[in-house]
């Protein structure tokens, strides 16, 4: 057998590889904060909530783990549309991917959280903090800082994890190699290369979230101890 | 236009079938590889632990789907043309012996250096040690988190339908496409992976639990 | 007491249950501006729930406490945000906040519940530090001090707050006698600049020399109160005796 490889479309179709690249970051970039941000909501109810507010976090938590994001792609572009909410790929992806994101965060943070010791909010409350000052202030930051490593290779398997968004044709990355590779017939030279922008992309979401973590844990910045 | 029927619903479970066998595969793969990747990683041999980290680098850098896509039309090139099967098998595989070689290698370490110490002192070689000390011991601390990542792997098995493979997710599409309500399939195969799913979920928290109250 | 001078803290017939265990049972006494008082007992006596109580961290299921006038209230009442001005506590296991240096962990509540300006509460600061003998170490964080040094931050970030009470919650059993020593005479520097004080405490010796009142809690009784002196001179009950006796 002889295969030559050729990747000669790459002078002419770079710039569809930058555009498909720049919305997977701004896809993932926006699911991952809103994600987040649900995610540690979530996790402090079902830490700190009432029973019934435990229980559905809980079962959000187990819906979502324990279904494809595929599948959760489906239902929120398909299914909603059929149901009379039509959203547009783009808007669907990003929903779909926040949803995904949030039920992860919430396990991640929930353990974090937990892991704040009781008498520190009592400490906090001796000290006259508020519940909301005590959980900005003495809570989630330890918390996040704990988890900070799950955080983030979490946040980069959502990135990747984002390319499934292509199968509702959100015009990402790996939607752009699907378009790009009927055109050329040089299918497996466009993946390539894709996969090798997806590496280049992992490592840049690794690098952002080590400085971001530089940025919020001066302790863990001038000591270099775990907390 | 059909009506979604009880035909359907039989066809999607015939077709979870094969969701099982391609994580059977996946899992079977997957475990050779990455107990392979494991042993490397905590290798004497810097090339080894160095081929190893690399191959993990990689694969856990790139999505999935675009390594079924290179195994597809990889396979394509060679001659063995559109065997979705086998292209699925292979990527998840890959996919699944880098991630459960991390894990292991975390069991691995997680063996107290001890037990490395005191059955050297016993006069076994390193395969003994690894044989009769160490792997037994890290095959238990690794039992919680494999059956954790066997969730991952059927879930990940969806994407197979991308390629053609008639599984639970492309038979969902197929029966779509006749009865026109996403809503109704798509929640039941959600239902179908959850009831797949969720009893490895229970069973990993479960058995984690126990492991921590062992000890 | 002497007559006609208000109780600063004034405990009556408290009671408090853990499910069918009644940890306090009938509590009582009173408190007077400047004084010191040692609660002493064995453990399991109902001691740091009776001073978790003054500091609201419990909620009573009998009796009443007041700080200051004001009776302890629930979490979110305004009574309870007096209280929170009033007393300060200090805790066995210190509980500084792991992730804020020392400057930071005593500015907290002065920048976030009293809104004082960021340069103001650094001044404080630097003013309680001084206090506890720690001015060197401003801008370390707590993993970097000993269990002495953290306890006495813990002290001066409750002092920052001008409480008007001062709570103590066996602050030296975690800590080696050396430690101990430099906490317990923090405390009784506090002690002789005329803070109020109710320290929960084994060190008998520290009760001696600094406590003017002393509370032998039994059984979640007030079993014995009185001058620290005359107690120890001529204890009333075997109880406090055998006590006594043990702790020498």
């Amino acid at each position: 057998m002889s295969y030559k490889f050729d990747f000669a479309f790459m002078a002419e179709r770079w710039p569809d590889f930058v555009a498909g690249a720049w919305l997977t970051v701004q896809l993932t970039v926006l699911a991952i904060a809103l994600g987040f941000a649900l995610g540690t909501l979530c996790a402090l109810a079902r830490v700190y909530g009432g029973p019934v507010l435990r229980r559905l976090v809980g079962a959000y938590v187990e819906a979502i783990r324990n279904t494809p994001l595929l599948i959760q792609i489906f239902i929120v572009y398909f299914g909603l549309s059929s149901l009379g909410l039509k959203l547009s790929a783009d808007v669907s992806a990003v929903i779909a991917l926040t949803v995904n994101m949030g039920a992860y965060s919430t396990e991640i943070m929930r353990a974090g959280i937990q892991s704040v010791q009781r008498t520190q909010l009592e400490a906090a409350d001796c000290l006259g903090l508020t519940r909301l000052q005590t959980i900005l202030h003495v809570v989630l930051l330890p918390a996040m800082e704990r988890v900070y490593p799950a955080l983030s290779s979490q946040f980069v398997l959502l990135m990747l994890a984002s390319s499934i968004t292509s199968q509702i044709s959100v015009e990402e990355l790996t939607a752009t190699a699907s378009l790009v590779q009927s055109d050329t017939y040089r299918s497996f030279e466009v993946y390539l290369v894709v996969a090798v922008v997806y590496l280049a992309l992992s490592a840049l979401y690794r690098f952002a979230f080590w400085l971001i973590g530089l940025g919020l844990f001066e302790r863990k910045r001038r000591l270099g101890t775990p907390l | 236009m059909n009506q979604l029927s009880a035909n359907h619903l039989l066809y999607l479970l015939i077709a979870a079938e094969w969701t099982v066998v391609l994580s059977l595969i996946a899992f079977a793969g997957g475990s050779v590889l990455g107990l392979a990747i494991a042993l490397m990683r905590v290798s004497k041999l810097g090339v080894l632990r160095g081929i190893a980290s690399g191959y993990i680098q990689l694969i856990q850098g790139t999505p999935l789907l675009i390594l079924l896509f290179l195994s597809y039309f990889g396979l394509g090139i060679i001659g063995l043309k559109l065997v979705p099967l086998v292209a699925a098998g292979i990527s998840l595989t890959l996919y699944a012996g880098a991630f459960l070689g991390e894990i292991w290698r975390g069991c691995i370490e997680a063996v107290p250096k001890t037990q490395w110490e005191a059955s050297d002192c016993l006069g076994l070689n390193r395969v003994q040690q690894y044989a009769y000390v160490i792997l037994p011991q890290a095959t238990r601390i690794a039992i919680p988190p494999t059956v954790g990542f066997m969730v991952q792997i059927v879930k990940n098995t969806s994407l197979a339908s991308v390629i053609g493979f008639v599984e639970l997710a492309r038979a969902g599409q197929i029966v779509n496409n006749s009865t026109f309500e996403p809503f109704a399939i798509f929640s039941c195969v959600a239902a179908i992976y959850f009831a797949l799913c969720y009893p490895l979920s229970v069973a990993s928290r479960y058995l984690e639990r126990k492991a921590h109250a062992g000890r | 007491m002497p007559a006609g001078e208000a109780a600063v803290v004034r405990v009556r017939d408290v009671i408090k249950e853990f499910g069918p265990l009644r940890v306090l049972d009938g509590v009582g006494f009173d408190v007077a501006r400047g004084q010191t008082v040692a609660i002493v007992g064995r453990s399991g006596s109902g001691k740091s729930t009776l001073l978790r109580c003054i500091a609201g961290l419990e909620t009573v299921q009998g009796g009443s406490i007041e700080v200051c006038g004001h009776a302890v209230g629930r979490p979110g009442s305004a009574a309870r945000a007096q209280l929170r001005r009033d007393v300060g506590m200090v805790f066995q296991s210190y509980n500084l906040f792991p992730h804020l240096n020392v400057e930071r962990n005593i500015t907290l509540a002065l920048t976030l519940v009293k809104k004082e300006p960021k340069a103001a509460a650094r001044q404080k600061a630097a003013e309680v530090l001084r206090l506890v003998g720690l001015t060197d170490k401003l801008l370390a964080y707590p993993e970097q001090l000993s269990g002495g040094q953290q306890q006495r931050v813990a002290i001066a970030r409750s002092l920052a707050l001008s409480p008007q009470v001062m709570l103590f919650d066996e602050v030296t059993s975690a800590l080696d006698p050396e430690l101990t020593a430099e906490v317990l005479a923090v405390m009784e520097d506090l002690a002789r600049r005329g803070m109020t004080m109710i320290t929960v405490t084994h060190e008998m010796g520290f009760a001696r020399r600094v406590a003017g009142l002393l509370v032998f809690m039994h059984q979640g009784k007030v079993w014995e109160i009185g001058p620290t002196a005359e107690l120890f001179a001529s204890p009333k009950t075997a109880e406090f005796r055998q006590f006594v006796g043990s702790e020498l």
